[in-house]
């Protein structure tokens, strides 16, 4: 045990989690960013903001999500094993969570407007849906080739009145439409947030995410005191793009360093293969919208185009809690491929009838990798359900359904 | 230690400066110094070589596209490095570097102050580096070296960050006409000059040049009424892009922004 994991893992006054966060943006954004900096804290310290965010948690949102015990998994793998089921929100997915969150900021903040980027949709859908709830216009940034591969979420988009505007530069996927939704805040200082989807982005965004996020942790404390008679599991298991349901999932374990985490990125076609998104190995310092983290870079520190099958999945950097938490030893990195993740899948929905999004598949793929005592209890982090991805998976039904 | 040519030049003319943005590595690899000669012969008074970045935030789709086509073209800082070396055998005009704080990070900062200094780069901007990194960081450095450096203001800048940003500005501020990413093509308007005579009777310590916007001779000669001088980018990288001669296309478009 290092020194390091006994000090507190929290964010400084800058914005940094060790040596990783900060706010590298243009002048244009300061503003921006700095109100929403100086701001957040005593609004979401707000008994009015709580009453409100809590209610939408509740009635809404539908919280708290069930911690459910996973019967045949558990026989399988031979571990407790605990799925915690954030694909019951409304919208299918965790990400509601913080879309709640930062819609009820967004209004504190007299903005009218709201922007955001998605990735595999789950995001732009929920940011649509507080929108629509919220009686604000919404603009959601989405890669060109994720528009193609993510349809059903672009449709729900359309049907909850956000306009999608397809992001056509670079690899057209998650990192390019993060680049457009920051463009659009320079040329809409005033009148519009940004809500960010994922732990990623300048100070104070990680933080405000994974805060908004840490509700996940915050339940599955009572629900494991509850079944299990201990409130904290052996081990926690989440997939990471950006890193929002996995910061959620840890954040009120991140000091409890018998609690091991798992972070489980996308391999894609192999780590080596040239078409991954597998960040922390393949990643190196450096600075990606705003924050400096690890990100897959050339040696120029061009950033390079990264490559997963699930959209959610596809990012070259990482949110710099994980990259503090994976580069200090507190967390551990497993990459699965995309055929791992596929065969995961048909895997858990045969077991327990769960059809899960592609990228929770990665997190559960990790259970054939990690080894475990009979006695451990294991929680996954069920982040989304999988409906967005059923042509993709009807597509690969030869290989891994029959 | 030499004067800095960049606080030189601004210093000599104190009015009608004008900076020009090119791509390096756009339309060509190998046109830089062309570019740059150009340029200095069409008497623009300095040079911002702008180092082609994957993901360049503050720029709009004009510069963001010329970045693209010149990394593909096999734009690198060290290649970068080679040409303004070998330019300057022929050239004094002063010279600025503008790019991302990535691309300084990863060839180490040291080594890049060093390597700008051997070259004859006079100064550099960096839109995404912020003034508290830079203090803790590359602030020794770029002094220890004599560059410019050059942060950015907008409308939305508080005051506080204004006298923060004269304070820590070496050579010009930048001064962002109005909150957008660059390329805009419309007229300056009211409120756009009222911003600038604000900053105007502010009476900072340091030389202004306007940028973004900055596209013809009217916004140009607007921009000189307010500050020491304007910045023009985006415009040029497009009469590049269709430029059959670079040396009279150059010619063309600064005959036709000067006064």
């Amino acid at each position: 045990m290092t020194e390091q994991i006994l000090q507190p893992i929290q964010v400084n006054k800058k914005g940094y989690y060790g040596e990783f966060g900060g706010a590298f943006v243009p002048e244009m954004l300061q503003p921006n960013v700095e109100e929403l900096r100086d701001h957040y804290e005593s609004i979401i310290a707000d008994p009015g903001f709580q009453a409100t965010f809590q209610r939408l948690l509740k009635d809404y949102v539908g919280r708290p999500s069930p911690l459910y015990f996973a019967e045949r998994l558990s026989r399988h793998y031979g571990a407790q094993i605990y799925l915690k089921r954030e694909d019951l929100n409304h919208t299918g997915a965790h990400k509601i969570n913080n879309t709640i969150g930062q819609i009820l900021i967004a209004q504190r903040l007299g903005k009218k407007r709201i922007i955001a980027e998605t990735g595999a949709g789950q995001h732009g859908v929920a940011t649509a849906t507080v929108c629509a709830l919220m009686n604000m216009e919404c603009v959601v940034y989405m890669g060109a080739v994720d528009i193609k591969r993510q349809a059903p979420n672009v449709a729900r988009m359309k049907m909850l009145g956000a306009e999608v505007r397809p992001a056509t530069s670079g690899s057209q996927t998650l990192k390019d439409a993060t680049n457009e939704a920051i463009r659009d805040w320079i040329n809409n200082p005033e009148n519009t947030h940004y809500i960010i989807g994922s732990v990623v982005g300048p100070h104070p965004y990680p933080e405000m995410v994974a805060r908004f996020q840490a509700v996940i942790s915050e339940e599955m404390k009572v629900q494991l005191l509850e079944q299990t008679g201990s409130s904290n599991p052996n081990i926690i298991i989440a997939c990471v793009g950006g890193g929002s349901n996995a910061a959620g999932a840890y954040y009120h374990y991140l000091n409890e360093p018998a609690v091991r985490l798992v972070a489980v990125e996308a391999a894609g076609q192999g780590i080596h293969s040239g078409h991954s998104a597998a960040t922390s190995v393949l990643g190196t310092k450096g600075i990606i919208h705003g924050s400096r983290t690890l990100l897959m870079q050339t040696p120029d520190g061009q950033i390079v185009e990264p490559y997963s099958i699930s959209a959610g999945l596809d990012y070259p950097g990482i949110g710099p809690l994980h990259a503090h938490l994976i580069s200090t030893g507190r967390a551990e990195a497993i990459s699965i491929t995309d055929d791992e993740a596929l065969k995961a899948a048909y895997f858990l929905t045969r077991q327990e009838g769960i059809i899960p999004a592609l990228e929770t598949a990665h997190a559960f793929a990790a259970l054939d990798v990690l080894a475990f005592q009979p006695n451990d209890v294991i929680v996954v982090n069920l982040s989304g359900r999988g409906d967005k991805d059923l042509e993709t998976y009807i597509g690969h039904f030869e290989r891994f359904g029959t | 230690m030499q004067p800095n040519r960049i606080v030189q030049v601004i210093q000599q003319k104190q009015r009608n400066l004008l900076n020009v943005y090119f791509t390096a590595g756009y339309p060509a690899l190998n046109d830089t110094e062309t570019i740059i000669l150009s340029l200095e012969k069409a008497g623009v008074d300095l040079v911002e070589v702008g180092m082609p970045y994957s993901d360049p935030l503050a720029d709009g789709p004009t510069i963001q596209q010329s970045g693209q086509q010149a990394i593909q073209n096999g734009m690198t800082l060290p290649l970068l490095f080679e040409q303004i070396q070998s330019l300057r055998r022929h050239s004094s005009i002063p010279l600025m570097l503008m790019g991302y704080y990535n691309q300084v990070m990863q060839y180490g900062e040291a080594a890049f102050i060093k390597r700008c200094t051997q070259v004859g780069i006079d100064g550099l901007i960096l839109p995404d580096l912020p003034l508290d990194e830079y203090e803790t960081g590359l602030k020794p450095l770029v002094e220890a070296a004599n560059l410019a450096i050059a942060f950015l203001i907008t409308p939305q800048t508080p005051l506080e960050r204004i006298h923060r940003v004269d304070a820590l500005s070496q050579g010009f501020i930048y001064m962002v006409s109005s909150a957008s990413i660059t390329g805009t093509q419309a007229g300056l308007s009211e409120s756009q000059l009222a911003y600038f005579e604000k900053i105007n009777a502010l009476n900072l310590k340091t030389p202004r040049l306007i940028g973004f916007g900055i596209h013809n001779r009217e916004t140009f000669a607007t921009a000189c009424q307010y500050a020491q001088g304007a910045i023009v980018g985006s415009a040029y990288i497009r009469t590049l892009e269709q430029a059959a001669d670079i040396e009279t296309a150059t010619q063309d478009f600064i005959s036709g922004l000067r006064l």
